[in-house]
């Protein structure tokens, strides 16, 4: 089987620029990885395709041996439609989470950090992590406070009439419970 | 009654998106959509018994090639006993967990509330998992899983309130970082051996050299693990699952996982039978074992401690497939069926708890011996169940699987039984920990007792909602799934023998030669053999 080296090349670059992204606490950053990601899984799909040829069944005459091995084009454009869905929900979720705590990042677990506060009573300090403090590490977006920022961030909590509309399905905290 | 059966197969994946089309369209009425969803789950889980019925007597699994390709080429279907029983087994607890659903639902009068959303993306999550079950070829198993992870997606963030946005994150993430990985080990297969169908992989690997097939398998098997929670990489779990609706994270933890287990169970029985890492797993499985269950004791709210057994007991599970005999692998599926059904019924009565009492907080709840003394029944029979204390279906689980592992003898084998008693030594204690402080305390407890529990946490954590009555179909619905465990040790026998024979049979894998013919068996001999590969 022939491969194109460029083709492992970008891919290579493609995973790890997805897996960088990733890693990121700002779910935009995130959903950018994943879509490097989802793109380079699709580039080794065409990889493992092997060398490009005719198109298997355009007039039923080709030699088995010059045809394109339709299979992994089959794959992955299955591939492809669902990396499309789960982008499109991770938008909806990530204007959510925006909408509901001006924050489009990953947050700490609330018993983990209940946890956490137990056992830094106790002496040991090996893994306290209050000690490093980053002066960005409060910050929701890549661009408060700073003065060339490209954006202004506003919260929902910057909209007076902005009300949480989404629907709830608890019917005890109807339409509040964001706050 | 073998003629039928091949055109029942794919049914059990297009009812499931039938109904959840008909369930969308039918948005505003709230009856519509529970009749369509309680018929169709109803009929998959007739299908299914008939399936398995067919498949158990007849001794002969059924290939089903979807869009008439000839067999390797196109998408093939194929039930065999391990598939046919795990579909009965969660089209159950799939209807249980609605049918309690459907009363919580009722009893808050949630008319224009999301709940329109529920039912179809709680049918698709089924139509998933029934595809993953079914699944003859690895894209087919991945796109399964893809069907049943973006329901999920939509199920943990339900309402998409503050605390379920901020877990379903994590949740979100860590799946689609698995599914990449997924889908890089097929196109990695794909590149390998020139095929997508399991059993053709299974026949081709032995042409690899058996350090590709080491890399092939790892890759495979880290994709599947996350999914599974299995131990370093299980972390995401008890994080996402406690903040979803009660019916939601029942149907999770007894399914979802378990998904990942078949999974694993097939990548070690028909793709990589011959490629070794057996060792690797059980120390993993010890490791699962131990740390799931020392989180569980760690934790004060019942939810969590659940999730942390849950993880716990993904370790058995491991722990008898590396083992690696036929009684071992029986004692597997037996016990992975034991721990779908208790797992989800445990979650049921947490739900009933948390409405009953407001809060899932061990400190805070209390006096539910006097209060609800039914609900102290239904949680009491799963978690006794769950500890594995006999006579109950998780003893007969364990027994099995220790006895396995006994009889293979080694030192580590030893070890890992030794890791599984005090595992399920400490599930009992953790459960009945909360068992004492939420049933048996007393409402006008003394400061003695509260500064006894202390150590727990100083205040007692999670919010406390209202209080609420308890529809009798949820209450109904939680019995219906004890009256199931219960009934897995009292069929215990007849179960177990299948159990056996899968187990004998997943580790002689089917050749090619025996899927076609079984294929032409499931068709009537009509196949379409013009196209020879």
């Amino acid at each position: 089987m022939q491969v194109s080296l460029v083709l492992i090349l970008i891919m290579a670059v493609l995973f790890a620029c997805g897996v960088y992204a990733m890693l990121e606490r700002s779910l935009t950053r995130v959903l950018i990885g994943f879509l490097l990601l989802g793109n380079a899984a699709n580039l080794l799909l065409l990889i493992v395709m092997g060398r490009p040829g005719l198109a298997p069944f355009f007039d039923g005459e080709t030699p088995s041996d010059e045809m394109t091995d339709p299979l992994p084009q089959a794959l992955t454009l299955t591939a492809i439609v669902i990396t499309f869905a789960v982008s499109a929900f991770l938008l909806a979720l990530i204007y959510r989470s925006w909408q509901l705590g001006e924050a489009d990042t990953v947050e700490d677990d609330e018993a983990d950090i209940a946890v956490r506060e137990r056992s830094i009573d106790t002496t040991d300090t090996m893994d306290d992590e209050t000690e490093i403090e980053d002066t960005d590490d409060d910050a929701t977006t890549d661009f408060v406070d700073v003065d060339t920022s490209p954006i202004t961030v506003l919260g929902s909590r910057d909209f007076a009439g902005l009300r949480d509309d989404a629907p709830v399905d608890r019917p005890g905290n109807r339409g509040g419970d964001g706050s | 009654m073998i003629e039928f059966a091949p055109a029942l197969v794919p049914l059990l994946v297009t009812l499931p998106l039938l109904g959840a089309a008909i369930a969308l369209i039918a948005g505003r009425h709230r009856r519509t959509q529970v009749v369509v969803s309680v018929v169709t789950l109803t009929v998959v889980c007739v299908i299914a018994a008939i399936l398995l019925y067919v498949v158990d007597s007849g001794d002969q699994a059924i290939a089903v090639s979807v869009g008439g390709w000839p067999i390797p080429f196109g998408i093939v279907l194929y039930v065999d006993r391990l598939s046919a029983l795990l579909v009965v087994v969660s089209s159950i607890v799939l209807l249980a967990v609605l049918l309690f659903s459907v009363g919580q639902g009722a009893a808050d009068g949630d008319d224009e509330t999301p709940v329109s959303i529920f039912h179809p993306s709680y049918l698709i999550l089924g139509a998933g998992i029934f595809n993953a079950f079914i699944a003859g070829d690895l894209f087919n198993l991945y796109v399964g899983f893809e069907i049943l992870l973006v329901a999920s997606y939509v199920l943990i963030t339900l309402g998409s309130t503050e605390s379920r946005i901020r877990t379903g994150v994590v949740y979100i993430v860590v799946s689609l970082v698995s599914s990449i990985l997924f889908l890089a080990a097929i196109a990695m297969i794909y590149g390998a051996l020139g095929t997508v169908n399991m059993v053709q992989i299974s026949e081709r690997m032995a042409e690899l050299p058996q350090e590709t097939q080491l890399v092939l398998h790892l890759l495979l098997l880290l994709a599947f693990a996350i999914k599974a929670a299995v131990f370093p990489l299980s972390f995401w779990l008890p994080d996402s699952y406690p903040t979803a609706p009660a019916p939601v994270t029942a149907v999770f933890a007894g399914l979802l996982t378990k998904v990942g287990v078949y999974a694993i169970i097939r990548t070690e029985t028909q793709l990589f039978l011959d490629n070794d890492v057996n060792q690797l797993l059980l120390w993993v499985a010890l490791a699962t074992m131990i740390v799931g269950v020392l989180g569980a004791v760690a934790q004060a709210e019942l939810k969590r401690i659940l999730s942390f057994t849950l993880v716990s007991h993904v370790g058995y599970m491991i722990f008898g497939l590396a083992i690696a005999t036929p009684a071992a692998i029986g004692a597997t599926i037996y016990y992975m069926v034991h721990h779908i059904v208790v797992q989800t019924t445990l979650f049921l009565a947490v739900g009933l708890v948390e409405r009953r009492a407001g809060s899932t907080s061990i400190l805070r709840v209390k006096g539910l011996m006097k209060a609800a003394p039914v609900i102290a029944v239904l949680y009491f029979i799963p978690a006794v169940n769950l500890g594995g204390l006999p006579p109950f279906s998780g003893f007969i689980g364990k027994f099995a699987l220790f006895d396995a592992a006994a009889e293979v003898g080694t030192p580590l084998m030893m070890t890992l039984i030794v890791g599984g008693i005090v595992t399920s030594l400490l599930t009992l204690y953790a459960l009945m920990r909360a068992w004492n402080l939420s049933f048996w305390r007393e409402e006008d407890d003394s400061a003695e007792t509260e500064a006894r529990i202390s150590y727990l946490g100083a205040s007692p954590a999670g919010v406390e909602t209202e209080r609420r009555v308890i529809p009798r179909i949820m209450t109904a619905s939680t019995m219906g799934m004890v009256g199931v465990t219960v009934a897995l040790t009292i069929f215990a026998g007849p179960l177990y023998d299948v159990c056996t024979r899968i187990g004998a049979a997943l580790l002689e894998p089917v050749t090619l030669v025996q899927l076609e013919q079984q294929h032409e068996l499931s068709t009537g001999g009509d196949g379409d053999k013009e196209v020879a590969p």
